[in-house]
């Protein structure tokens, strides 16, 4: 065969040699190239603006003042940087808003994944994620209007107007869509074999779904689950309309609080001056919840592979 | 291991024929069988299997003996998982999947309206071709159909008890606590097997076991059949005639006929003794298809 090829091609030409040139190769890729690099240029934009305020924080307020003393009242007369009441008012929304979505997107993951026929997963499924689609302004003022004033005011009579249960309710209904379609689409992932298998065995549709699907999903569904709390740490606007915006330390989720989102997105709207201490303790801030969100994915990708590798 | 293979060459198609015959009955063990079945464990009659409006299997009548293995060959299409899969109402599980007639289990209709499903198949296993062993430890895997099941046992005892039986416990005796992911295909089909015996059914159905194993890991898993026959009835499907011929008593030969609307329809040509049917098939279609002549 290559001595036929070989002779039909004279002067010692070789014959595999590209003879088109492939321009649209290398724009493609020059092209690619640079959308890849803009995403990566701008984070890196990003992490030196927030660290060069910081840093000019931390020369002014000790590192260890910010981190672990109690009081943060930036605007008083006699101003104080203890950021603990701002990392606990995200906490507690955080915690009260995963408590409702984990059970509720789980659950609605396995309704539909194992559970809903054809015809209903094809009309449930976008209407979930059409929750996703909701300005998060519309939730803070659900949650300020409807949630405390109807749902917990009579459950609650003393409730603060402003207060962290319905934030964090709200919080949490608006990450379900998040977590359910990832974690359905971790267990639709599953092969059919396996929910066979179980079957074949006398198993149950509950056994199946929870002792089968469920654990081989595991690695996708943690990957939901960890998505869909990033979301909530991140999230600004219900808890800015509706936990309110005092300072609060303090486990009462019945009162309102400040997260550290919140006091970010109320400093930067109001007449910090720049360069002033105030506005460098916006950054401060940022910069804690960049390196918290950022150890929460570094966590997120060690377990997903941990599962990955027990599990496949 | 020889296997039966298309010849590239044949002088005639009597010399084919003459070919393929004698590959297989050089496998054929065992004395002669009746041709009725004495010890009924499923009795079909007029069985019908749909998917929706498609009759995929058309009219089966047979029965299936006890302790002895029986084997379903045919070409690719003709019904035969479809078929295994009415045994243990696994087709249950596929909307729109139905079944017409009568199959008995021990004198008792499985289809029958207070007949629970999750009882049909906690006596009747079934044995996959991919081995779809689960995302869990050795260990685990077999421990999941007692828990399941409610099964009160000493787990430890239950666990190396089917491994034993399923030829895998010398292998994987240090290694119960890893995932069975880590294991070989070959092995990880003994171990769905050691899963399946571990909720003490009567009946394994296996549905072309070997399919995706090398030939060392098949004959791995045909030793473990016959031992395995001799407290189970087994049926199983296969691609392969050697095997059939290697390891089942009897065996029901299936094709499909095309209908008017030009639809394929599987159906039971020719059920008997194994030896019987690879040495004198009464219907043309079966010799052809044994001998080589596929169709
Ligand atoms: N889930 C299903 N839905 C609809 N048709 C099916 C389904 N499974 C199999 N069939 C059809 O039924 C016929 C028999 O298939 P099958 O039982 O898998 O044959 P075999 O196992 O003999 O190869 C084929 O025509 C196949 O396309
Ligand atoms: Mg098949």
């Amino acid at each position: 065969m290559t001595t036929t090829l070989v002779e039909s091609a004279p002067g010692g030409l070789n014959p595999l040699r590209q003879t088109k040139p492939r321009y649209g190769e290398k724009v493609i890729r020059v092209i690619l190239f640079a959308a890849a690099a803009v995403s990566i240029l701008t984070t890196f934009g990003i992490v030196i603006s927030v660290l060069i305020p910081s840093l000019e924080f931390f020369a002014e307020i000790p590192i260890t003042e910010f981190l672990f003393t109690t009081t943060w009242t930036p605007l008083f007369a006699n101003p104080q940087y203890g950021v603990l009441p701002l990392i606990m008012g995200t906490l507690v929304i955080t915690l009260i808003a995963v408590l409702i979505a984990i059970p509720l997107g789980l659950g609605s993951a396995i309704y539909l994944s194992e559970y809903a026929s054809p015809k209903a997963r094809k009309v449930l499924k976008p209407t979930l994620e059409v929750l996703a689609g909701i300005p998060t302004v519309v939730f803070g003022f659900f949650a300020l209007e409807f949630i405390t004033e109807f749902v917990l005011k009579p459950i609650f009579p003393g409730i603060q107007v402003f207060n962290a249960l319905s934030a964090g309710i709200v919080m949490g209904i608006m990450i379900i869509p998040t977590i359910a379609s990832l974690s359905e689409d971790a267990m639709a992932a599953v092969p059919a074999g396996l929910r066979d298998g179980a079957y074949a065995l006398g198993a149950t549709k509950r056994q199946t779904a929870l002792r089968v699907v469920v654990p081989a999903a595991l690695s996708g569904i943690v990957a939901a689950f960890v998505l869909g709390i990033s979301r909530a740490i991140g999230e600004t606007m219900i808890v800015t309309v509706a936990a309110g915006l005092q300072p609060n330390m303090t486990l009462n989720p019945l009162e309102g609080m400040q997260t550290m989102t919140s006091y970010i997105a109320a400093a930067g709207a109001g007449d910090v001056a720049t360069g002033s201490i105030e506005y460098k303790s916006i950054f401060a801030v940022g910069l804690l919840l960049f390196v918290i969100t950022f150890f929460m994915n570094m966590v997120s990708i060690r377990l997903v592979r941990k599962y990955r590798q027990a599990y496949q | 291991m020889s296997e039966i293979h298309e010849p590239d060459a044949p002088q005639s198609t009597s010399d084919m024929a003459m070919t393929g015959r004698m590959d297989v009955s050089a496998a054929l063990e065992g004395v002669d069988i009746s041709e009725t079945v004495s010890n009924i464990v499923f009795d079909l009659a007029n069985v019908r299997v749909f998917y929706g409006d498609f009759e995929a299997v058309r009219d089966v009548t047979m029965q299936i003996g006890r302790n002895e293995i029986t084997a379903f060959i045919g070409p690719s299409g003709c019904g035969k998982s479809t078929l295994l899969r009415s045994f243990n109402r696994m087709n249950d599980l596929i909307p729109g999947a139905r079944v017409e007639g009568l199959l008995a289990y021990h004198g008792f209709d499985i289809y029958a309206p207070d007949v629970d499903p999750i009882e049909v198949r906690r006596r009747i296993g079934m044995v996959f071709q991919k081995p779809n062993v689960f995302p869990k430890s050795i260990y685990e895997n077999v421990a999941y159909g007692p828990k399941v099941n409610g099964m009160k046992v000493n787990m430890d005892d239950l666990v190396e008890e089917c491994l034993t039986r399923a030829a895998l416990w010398d292998e994987v005796k240090d290694d119960l606590k890893k995932s069975a992911y880590a294991l070989s295909g070959g092995q990880q089909q003994r171990l769905v097997i050691a899963r399946c015996i571990a909720v003490k059914p009567e009946v394994i159905l296996m549905d072309e076991p070997c399919a995706s194993l090398d030939p060392i890991a098949t004959a791995k898993i045909e030793d473990l059949m016959k031992e395995l026959a001799k407290d189970y009835t087994i049926v199983i499907v296969t691609h392969n005639m050697q095997q059939a011929a290697r390891v089942s008593e009897r065996t029901a030969f299936f094709t499909a006929d095309v209908d008017a609307n030009g639809v394929r329809h599987g159906r039971l040509v020719e059920y008997g003794p194994t030896r019987r049917i690879f040495t004198a098939p009464h219907d043309p279609r079966t010799e052809d298809y044994i001998s080589g002549r596929f169709g």
